[in-house]
């Protein structure tokens, strides 16, 4: 089994983290992470950081934002109805 | 050949919801491209937060989201046609969308190279500074916008190039190859900044985050 520095184990943490290694170096990052506090806490803190930005909602948007939003595409359809329709006029 | 009238006086449903029930993407793509301007609406209900957060994320700045979101669902209407459904539609219009978010910056910071082509950090100096466990879940000692706000400033925080890899990556949950693509990057660069994206960002937030009993100099 290899023995990995924490600065190798920093280079594949991201492989690590989104489980995309082969088997036998993610058994080596494994072993790492067990017996390295300060690679233990990092792994563990970046995978909350991860988590917490996932969990994060978007928003619904200013109520201005979106009525600007839809009277431009209303616009844009009344303008250009071709764009959508052109498929079936040319059948 | 086929009569295909539309009724273009409709006025768009307007939905404060994200949320279509029975939400079916490509049902409502293949309708769109119909020409059936309801379903466009849907799909443009169902994605304006995640595109308008996404715009945000990048440019820093409402007024310019807003332009994006505007110009991201145009094109995307106007552009239609061109969708082959070789991706997901949602990633298509990432990719307009980031398109958008980055010529804004590249405007904004005319003096400066595009933010994407900035010389990146070889990794050779990748090392945690904060090393320290956190106090406990943050999602359970912050309200819901204090997060968000520590979240914002963290991320916008990084730069651009870091960033941006970042939102689509791990926000808006694109594979490695959809973000290089997006991006116009190489895969090994993406993974470089990715990596160095959430290190950064743990670092960040391991700061607002540790166990006070962990810092020797919490109580100076």
């Amino acid at each position: 089994m290899r023995l990995l520095t924490c600065k190798q184990f920093l280079q594949e943490l991201n492989d690590y983290l989104d489980e995309t290694l082969d088997p036998k170096m993610r058994a080596d990052l494994q072993r790492h992470v067990e017996e390295c506090p300060n690679c233990w806490v990092v792994c563990d803190t970046t995978q909350k950081t991860l988590r917490v930005f996932k969990g994060m909602e978007a928003q619904p948007i200013p109520g201005e934002i979106h009525s600007r939003l839809m009277a431009a595409l209303e616009k844009r359809m009344r303008d250009d109805p071709r764009s959508l329709c052109r498929r079936k006029t040319e059948v | 050949m086929s009569v295909w009238l539309l009724d273009w006086r409709v006025t768009l449903r307007v939905s404060t919801s994200s949320t279509i029930p029975g939400f079916d993407e490509s049902a409502l793509v293949v309708r769109a491209k119909a020409g059936d301007m309801e379903a466009f609406s849907d799909l443009v209900s169902h994605y304006e937060r995640r595109v308008f957060r996404m715009a945000k994320q990048i440019t820093q700045n409402d007024d310019d989201a807003s332009d994006v979101l505007q110009e991201t669902f145009l094109k995307a209407y106007t552009h239609l046609d061109d969708f082959q459904g070789n991706s997901k539609f949602y990633t298509w219009l990432v990719r307009i969308a980031v398109n958008e978010a980055l010529m804004k910056l590249r405007k904004r910071r005319s003096d400066r190279t595009v933010p994407l082509d900035e010389p990146i950090d070889t990794g050779e100096d990748e090392v945690a500074r904060e090393i320290a466990v956190w106090d406990q879940n943050p999602e359970d000692s912050y309200s819901r916008d204090e997060l968000a706000r520590i979240l914002d400033e963290s991320i916008q925080s990084l730069k651009p190039a870091y960033r941006t890899v970042f939102i689509l990556r791990d926000i808006e949950e694109m594979s490695i190859e959809e973000t290089a693509e997006a991006l116009g990057l190489s895969i090994s660069a993406v993974k470089s900044r990715l990596l160095r994206a959430r290190l950064q960002l743990r670092e960040k937030l391991t700061r607002q985050f540790k166990r006070k009993g962990d810092d020797a100099f919490a109580y100076l």
